[in-house]
């Protein structure tokens, strides 16, 4: 090997071998190792899930059992911890079993409308031209509505229910996943290295996944991330409305809704549900601008 | 300018179609026979039949959408099933109400949000800026019904300084925003109504004022000896345009979203005409509501569109 | 230290190998023709309103083993001219013959197989490099794509890494971002060479480096092209780079070829009145030598609606009336090694231009018409 250059092999060797991050993933986990604000709120939003899955063995009593005598009773009276609402029912046990949908309402829609929206947004950013065209003027159509007002009026025609909801929410929340994605993956399709990629003959396939979805992916994720607080919101807004679940059911939104009957004479009682809304609220959207931080590293 | 002018209005008109093609489509979506859903149950068979005639429901469905797109173009928007009346009438009588609180709320978030916007991305750090970044995060993860449901339970029920509900004694006719007696009746409905705005506001602000502050342009204005006063002016120029666009926004979100708020305090806006028409199944009231709402809402993104063209230089330069 | 590379997955061919198909004398790559327009859109309806003349009309040939040097203004259309011939972009009109193969033509040769043959270098910027792939496996991707084993492909990335000069068990798995200029430049060499191809498009290759970088990363170019015996088409817009690493070379204005030749034929004699006023825009190394008045004059006309005739008239010291009226050529014919052509008619003896036939060295600046003379 005379004849390889002398000044690159010495440029090799003085490469630094101390020790490196590797890898986006860890470089990622290593910022969010340190941002213990993030973490306790992850940590709670951990709490509030198992709560929420483990209610069947967690929450004291049973949450439909009414009892006419111990109606809209005050924090802390007998073995009502919470208090009881306007049927008699323990709040707490309540709120933990709301939990379930509540949280189903955050999570699940964000995750199909990110799938969907996803994909139509990739397809539309690396096809460019009419397709793209033809995808994001429509979704610049649902961009025309607030998204109350769109959730209202899907949720509003399609009638109340589990179903319903979960349909509704998806719809509101698959336009603005589209858009962050199309824009991501426009930025990608532009950048050499796709271009090397196509330079090597690979099929439309291959680049999709091996060089854009692999840089589309995190931002996308991010994004979605926001959407979850976003989400459970407007959820509990429909539930209050009477477009959630129907009544039996413990759901967040529903309990302030039935409990506001009641403001003259149970106030602190009756403001839990949206606390215990606000506090889930809250630690997602930190969790997601903790998440958008660390994963903004240089990579 | 002109021409960008133009091409944003021109640009609007494929939008406002689609918009009423999704709440064309909602008649479609409502469980059950459409004609079910424009009528009361008690319905003649000779009602059915002169409404069947009149949308063409025999019609394949484009051609439905030609008839009712028509009708809703000359301001007929149908016949609420509940009170009988036009739905245009209906959603005309509740649009100012609904127009006015929005629009104090929005100014109102809008003045707080520039004031401590400004504090804190001159002091990144300070306490203002942590003000600014606590009520960022509690004005978008706070639901607003809830918040609503708080200061009922605190001002009405605790205190008693103001009222829960409704549009003052003498109902929506006799309104006046000059007599407290009456303009108290707004007050928690805005307070409301402004905190999730002013949180997003003071975000934009605060975020595009440290970006610009942190640019080179502003190290030579204060090279060149500007006072501090001058150049903040000069960045608050700049960023002017961002934080107008997302003011348009947010008054918009709060026109087109004030259902939750209208219905605790039953202020008798758009919003609260929806919750009656969802609570009463009337689904000709909610889609009128909903058209009017959507356009409404396309109409202030043009408008904000339109005056950014006027404020910002580089577009204003095209 | 042992660099003693297995070259089991290495190949290069030389004269004579089967993969040689067109023999010694048959040019590396032809080019006849090649156009590209860009539509402008604009108005109110965002039609199309004018076309920009990227690529027009563009001939010539890439001789085996040689270096052909390409020069140019920035948005002469330098870059536009490797994407068609990559065919990363549709050309509108114009045809590649590759080793005596046209491309992408019944009978001729695969998309598939050119690419195989004929890989690009590009610019180092954050853009070149997957930020998400460790280096190895970026270099790997293209031969895996080809249908070789995934470790085979890996192997593969690492004797390549060896062979531009980073120790593979030090960076083989590295980052784009943990990479300095020169070593990311030194990967996108070695991702190009991962097909075995026989010529290498270098677009800007080393114009983003420091200098002393840059010369070892030329260093490694002259090297590499000895060993694998490649061809290479060598695209900046640094003329010292471009006479240094050049066998041969073009020089393009507005979107056409003006010149082509010999390098020092190029350098000492230029024949078009464009390449002689970009080699005196050079910077002289000694500041004695320096020149004070611009070589030439105004920007580059705009490439949409480029001047009648020749494309240079309007800032040419020697312009004419005839400039205006017909379109100079490169002439026709093939190119051999020693051609040395210019589009200008004062090479053209009948072409009608007061100086037809002089060299342009021979014209003293009191001779030229008096709007230029000052700055000339």
């Amino acid at each position: 090997m005379s004849d390889i250059p002398a000044d690159a092999v010495r440029l090799a060797q003085a490469a630094p071998t101390a020790h490196r991050v590797r890898g986006y993933w860890s470089a990622v986990w290593n910022r969010l190792r340190y941002d213990y604000v993030t973490l306790l709120f992850l940590a709670l939003i951990v709490l509030i899930v198992l709560s929420a899955i483990f209610a069947p063995y967690l929450a004291p009593l049973d949450p439909n059992k009414s009892s006419m005598a111990s109606r809209l009773k005050p924090i802390l009276y007998k073995s009502f911890i919470l208090g009881t609402d306007e049927q008699g029912r323990d709040i707490l046990s309540r709120l933990i079993w709301g939990g379930r949908t509540s949280l189903l309402m955050g999570i699940a829609p964000v995750f199909v409308a990110t799938i969907v929206g996803g994909f139509f947004g990739v397809l539309a950013g690396y096809a460019g031209g009419k397709l793209n065209s033809a995808i994001m003027r429509t979704m610049d159509v649902f961009f025309a509505f607030p998204s109350v007002l769109l959730a209202v009026a899907i949720s509003g025609s399609l009638g109340s229910g589990l179903i319903n909801q979960m349909i509704t929410l998806t719809i509101v929340l698959i336009p603005p996943i589209c858009r962050v994605a199309e824009t991501a993956t426009t930025q990608v399709r532009t950048m050499d290295f796709i271009d090397a990629a196509r330079a090597s003959g690979a099929s439309t396939a291959s680049i999709l996944v091996r060089h854009v979805l692999v840089n589309v992916l995190s931002p996308v994720f991010v994004y979605s991330s926001t959407l979850v607080s976003a989400s459970i919101l407007l959820a509990s807004g429909l539930s209050f409305l009477g477009l959630g679940v129907s009544p039996p059911t413990p759901d967040w939104g529903l309990m302030l809704s039935t409990l506001r009957q009641s403001i003259y004479v149970q106030p602190l009682v009756c403001a839990l549900p949206g606390v215990t809304i606000l506090v889930t609220s809250i630690a997602f959207n930190l969790v997601s601008d903790g998440l958008r931080q660390a994963m903004d590293v240089k990579a | 300018m002109w021409l960008y002018a133009a091409r944003r209005v021109l640009f609007t008109i494929p939008i406002g179609l689609g918009v009423t093609i999704i709440c064309f489509a909602l008649i479609y979506l409502a469980p059950g026979d459409p004609v079910q859903s424009l009528l009361p149950p008690d319905a003649t068979a000779n009602d059915i039949a002169q409404l069947k005639h009149y949308y063409g429901l025999d019609k394949p469905i484009p051609v439905q959408y030609i008839l009712w797109l028509g009708h809703a173009l000359t301001g007929d928007l149908g016949i609420s099933i509940q009170t009988n009346r036009p739905v245009t009438d209906e959603v005309w009588r509740a649009l100012g109400n609904t127009v006015s609180i929005a629009t104090i709320s929005a100014v109102l978030a809008m003045i707080i949000a520039l004031g401590l916007g400004i504090v804190a991305a001159t002091n990144i750090g300070g306490w203002a800026d942590r003000l600014a970044t606590a009520i960022a995060v509690f004005g978008v993860s706070v639901p607003t019904f809830w918040l609503a449901v708080v200061l009922v339970i605190v001002f009405a029920v605790q205190l008693g300084v103001l009222p829960a509900t409704g549009m003052g004694s003498k109902g929506s006719n006799t309104f006046s925003w000059f007599e407290w007696s009456e303009a108290r009746y707004a007050v928690l409905p805005i307070v409301a109504m402004t905190l999730t705005p002013l949180g997003i506001l003071m975000r934009t602000t605060r975020a595009s004022l440290a970006d610009i502050l942190s640019q080179d342009f502003i190290q030579t204005l204060r090279a060149k000896g500007l006072s501090e006063t001058a150049v903040i002016r000069h960045a608050i120029a700049n960023a002017l345009p961002q934080i107008l666009a997302m003011f348009g926004l947010q008054l918009g979100y709060l026109i087109g979203g004030s259902i939750l708020i209208e219905t605790i305090f039953t202020w008798p806006g758009t919003g609260f005409l929806l919750n009656k028409a969802i609570l009463t199944r009337d689904i000709p009231l909610l889609q009128g509501t909903i058209l009017v709402l959507a356009m409404a809402f396309v109409g202030i993104n043009l408008i904000v569109d339109l005056i950014q063209t006027l404020v910002d230089p580089r577009i204003k330069r095209i | 230290m042992s660099l003693q590379p297995s070259e089991r997955h290495l190949q290069a061919v030389k004269p004579g190998h089967p993969h040689d198909r067109g023999g010694k004398a048959q040019p590396m790559l032809i080019v006849e023709n090649l156009k590209k327009y860009f539509p402008i859109h604009g108005g109110l309806l965002n039609r199309k309103v004018a076309e920009v003349k990227a690529v027009d009309d563009v001939s010539f040939s890439v001789l085996k083993g040689e270096t052909l040097g390409i020069v140019g203004e920035s948005g002469c259309g330098k870059s536009t001219l490797a994407r068609l011939l990559m065919h990363l972009l549709p050309r509108d009109k114009g045809t590649l013959i590759f080793d005596g193969d046209p491309v992408d033509e019944p009978r001729g040769m695969s998309l598939r197989d050119l690419r195989r043959n004929l890989q690009m270098v590009f610019q180092d910027s954050y853009s070149s490099l997957n930020p998400r792939l460790p280096i190895e496996d970026s270099i790997a991707y293209g031969p895996s794509v080809h249908g070789m084993s995934r470790a085979k492909a890996r192997a593969k990335a690492r004797e390549l890494l060896e062979k531009v000069g980073l120790r593979p068990d030090l960076f083989a798995g590295r980052y784009p971002h943990e990479l300095s200029g020169g070593q990311k430049q030194r990967v996108n060499i070695a991702r190009a060479l991962a097909l075995d191809p026989r010529m290498l498009i270098l677009d800007e290759a080393v114009s983003a480096l420091d200098k002393s970088v840059e010369a070892q990363v030329l260093n490694l170019l002259g090297y590499l092209k000895r060993h694998f015996n490649l061809t290479y088409m060598f695209i900046s817009h640094d003329l010292h780079v471009v006479r240094y690493i050049s066998d041969r070379v073009l020089v393009m204005y507005l979107g056409q070829v003006v010149e082509i030749g010999p390098v020092e034929d190029i350098y000492t004699q230029p024949k078009h009145p464009y390449t002689m006023a970009l080699l005196a825009s050079r910077l002289e190394i000694d500041p004695d030598q320096r020149i004070d008045t611009p070589p030439i004059v105004g920007d580059p006309p705009n490439p949409i609606n480029p001047p009648s005739g020749c494309r240079f008239r309007t800032r040419c010291p020697l312009a004419e009336p005839i400039c205006a009226e017909r379109t100079p050529t490169l002439g026709t014919g093939a190119f051999a090694a020693s051609d040395h052509r210019a589009a200008c008619h004062v090479t053209n003896p009948v072409a009608g231009h007061s100086f037809a036939g002089r060299s342009l060295q021979s014209i003293a600046p009191s001779e030229m018409p008096a709007r230029f003379a000052e700055s000339a």
